[in-house]
């Protein structure tokens, strides 16, 4: 160090002092203001999809009204007055979310019990690794998989056994009516299914992994089977969770557009059996949006916004259940 | 043995039966997938993929050398402006916000935009960039790609900077750090792994997402690297190609969505190693 330096005068140094701490606290507010601003751009976000959609649908709010949920006719190109109604797509949404949940559910929890319970130790991390790794694989890769393998094989094979055991059967049968087809909505929900499912793998094995050890070990301390510890102990700690997760996944299959497009068959008409073509929100707009205009594109924002409604309401249910876990655990 | 006994220990062999099924189907189905990905995509994958343009109807040559460009430069706009956004708000909902009820909603309604459907946000970016800029164009495709970036590393940063000890934060505040500097030159360190964790599942995440691209950033039969017209990009491409008639073009979608797959599973895999096992969804 230098002489000049040691023998600075001191004011100088408490002006230093001061601008530094000046900058500080300048540095201070503009890092938190940033911070801020971009945590409320996650609000903005919502907002702005939200005003987008209805926006966007109004022409068609104003045209259609409450009818627009009523109608089952899709004629978006009909002259003077196109005519468009939403029952068909919700119908094949809600359909093949049902169908693809009542598959995915059981193994998927099957597959969770396995996982934390039944699994010799050194096969667990790979398994659920796997797992992991299958549930990032986007979702056009299930489509065209779907599409090209499961289509031809299912109408083949499965959908030809269906349609001879259970197409005669007074009532049920009309669910299986009809000829085997590559494209129809059991089709779509069987990919929906097999999308899921390591979805709902993870997210029930995460939540069967905050069981306390301790409870268990009691459990198993007089004398359970390991199927009564996951009945009596597991299932009732964490039902809230489960029940969360399982909703997360619904969230996902109602919204799920590329896995279904292809393999759906875009008809807009319901016909009751499972094996028929069909549509679904996300589907309907995928297919059309790109080619449409005026009033058609407003219907299919406003079909867009009915998703959204419903996927939001869907999701909020879950966020709060696996909230309610969370609170539990003390977190 | 008594037959109580006896009746409990056979439902439990059934459960555990049952279990190592599902086990079993939920591995197979996948393994069928990834097998017959591998044995279509591996077939078509050649050199000309990578080299030579998408091709017109009816031709047998070409590759999706465009379309592998296009899709590179989507999502890297898309991370490079929704990974910053990202971890930004999810610094204020660790550092600053953690008793505020602000805080709270915001972080509610992240985790809903997490699993919002993805064809929503390209509604979204059709009615905000798409229709007042007159086009569709490879800006407003990557700009919705940043839009489901930007949940994902919120929720990665929170998660990883709570777990930083408060002591280092307290260590450092007592040597009169600034809190800005804390938690840049501190809890950001303290948290980089997990970070950087979250920023590569989120380019994973935006990868293969094909649904907001239909829309936005749509689809080119040329190079062209020019964002502010329609853009090429490997998802598109596969979805317009598996519905053709033509037999080649089948074929590079086949390859096309083995090179994503490829590519989406390397980014997963990188993550996990740099993360450890502290991953979030």
């Amino acid at each position: 160090m230098t002489m000049a330096a040691t023998l600075a005068p001191q004011r100088e140094e408490a002006m230093d002092r001061a601008g530094a701490l000046g900058a500080f606290r300048r540095s201070d507010a503009i890092f938190y203001w940033l911070t801020r601003i971009a945590a409320l751009t996650v609000l903005g976000i919502l907002g702005g999809i939200i005003l987008s959609l209805v926006i966007g649908a109004w022409p068609a709010i104003n045209e259609f009204g409450l009818g627009f949920l009523t109608t089952q006719r899709w004629a978006p190109q009909l002259e003077p007055t196109p005519v468009m109604g939403a029952l068909g797509p919700i119908y094949g949404t809600l359909l093949t979310s049902f169908i693809a949940m009542l598959i995915a559910v059981p193994i998927g929890l099957g597959v969770a019990i396995f996982l934390t319970e039944f699994c010799p130790m050194s096969l667990r991390r790979p398994v659920a690794l796997a797992i992991e790794l299958l549930a990032g694989i986007p979702s056009i890769i299930y489509g065209m998989w779907g599409f090209f393998v499961l289509g031809p094989f299912l109408a083949d094979t499965f959908q030809p056994f269906m349609i001879a055991t259970f197409g005669q059967i007074p009532l049920i049968g009309a669910i299986f009516a009809g000829p085997p087809s590559q494209l129809s909505l059991f089709n779509a929900s069987l990919v929906l299914a097999i999308m899921i499912l390591p979805f709902i793998t993870a997210i029930s094995r995460d939540v069967f992994a905050t069981v306390p050890p301790v409870l268990k070990e009691a459990a198993y301390g007089v004398g359970c089977t390991t199927w009564e510890v996951v009945r009596s102990v597991v299932i009732p700690y964490t039902s809230v969770g489960v029940v969360g997760g399982v909703m997360l996944a619904l969230g996902r299959a109602l919204g799920e557009t590329m896995a279904v497009t292809f393999i759906i068959g875009n008809s807009f008409k319901i016909t009751g059996s499972i094996f028929a073509p069909g549509t679904t929100i996300s589907a309907a707009i995928a297919s059309e949006f790109a080619e449409s205009a005026g009033l058609h594109q407003s219907g299919l924002i406003l079909l867009g916004l009915l998703l959204f409604v419903l996927t939001f309401a869907v999701l909020a249910a879950a966020r709060l259940m696996l909230m309610r876990l969370e609170l539990k655990q003390g977190k | 043995m008594n037959p109580i006994y006896v009746s409990r220990r056979r439902t439990d062999a059934i459960i555990r039966l049952l279990c190592l099924a599902a086990a079993g189907i939920g591995l197979l189905w996948l393994a069928l997938i990834l097998f017959s990905l591998l044995w279509n995509g591996l077939g078509g994958l050649n050199l000309a993929v990578f080299t030579e343009m998408t091709p017109p109807p009816g031709s047998t040559t070409g590759g999706l050398a465009n379309a592998i460009a296009g899709s590179l430069i989507l999502t890297t706009i898309g991370v490079a402006i929704g990974a910053p956004l990202g971890l930004l708000a999810g610094t204020w909902l660790a550092e600053y916000g953690r008793h505020d009820r602000l805080a709270t909603v915001i972080r509610f309604i992240n985790d809903i935009l997490l699993s919002a459907p993805s064809i929503i946000i390209g509604l979204f970016i059709y009615g905000l960039i798409v229709v007042p800029m007159g086009g569709f164009s490879g800006l407003a495709g990557a700009l919705a790609l940043a839009v489901i970036v930007i949940p994902v590393v919120v929720r990665t940063t929170e998660n990883m900077l709570t777990l930083v000890p408060n002591t280092l934060r307290e260590a450092s505040s007592a040597l009169g750090m600034p809190r800005s500097l804390v938690i840049r030159r501190i809890a950001y360190r303290a948290a980089r792994a997990g970070i950087i964790t979250g920023v590569l599942l989120a380019t994973a995440r935006v990868a293969g997402e094909t649904a907001p691209l239909l829309f936005t950033a749509l689809s080119n039969q040329f190079w062209s690297l020019d964002i502010t017209t329609t853009m090429a990009n490997l998802p598109v491409t596969i979805n317009n190609f598996v519905q053709s008639p033509y037999a080649y073009w089948k074929q590079l979608a086949w390859a096309g969505a083995l090179i994503i797959t490829f590519a989406v599973l390397a980014l997963n895999i990188a993550a996990r190693v740099i993360g450890g096992e502290r991953t979030t969804r």
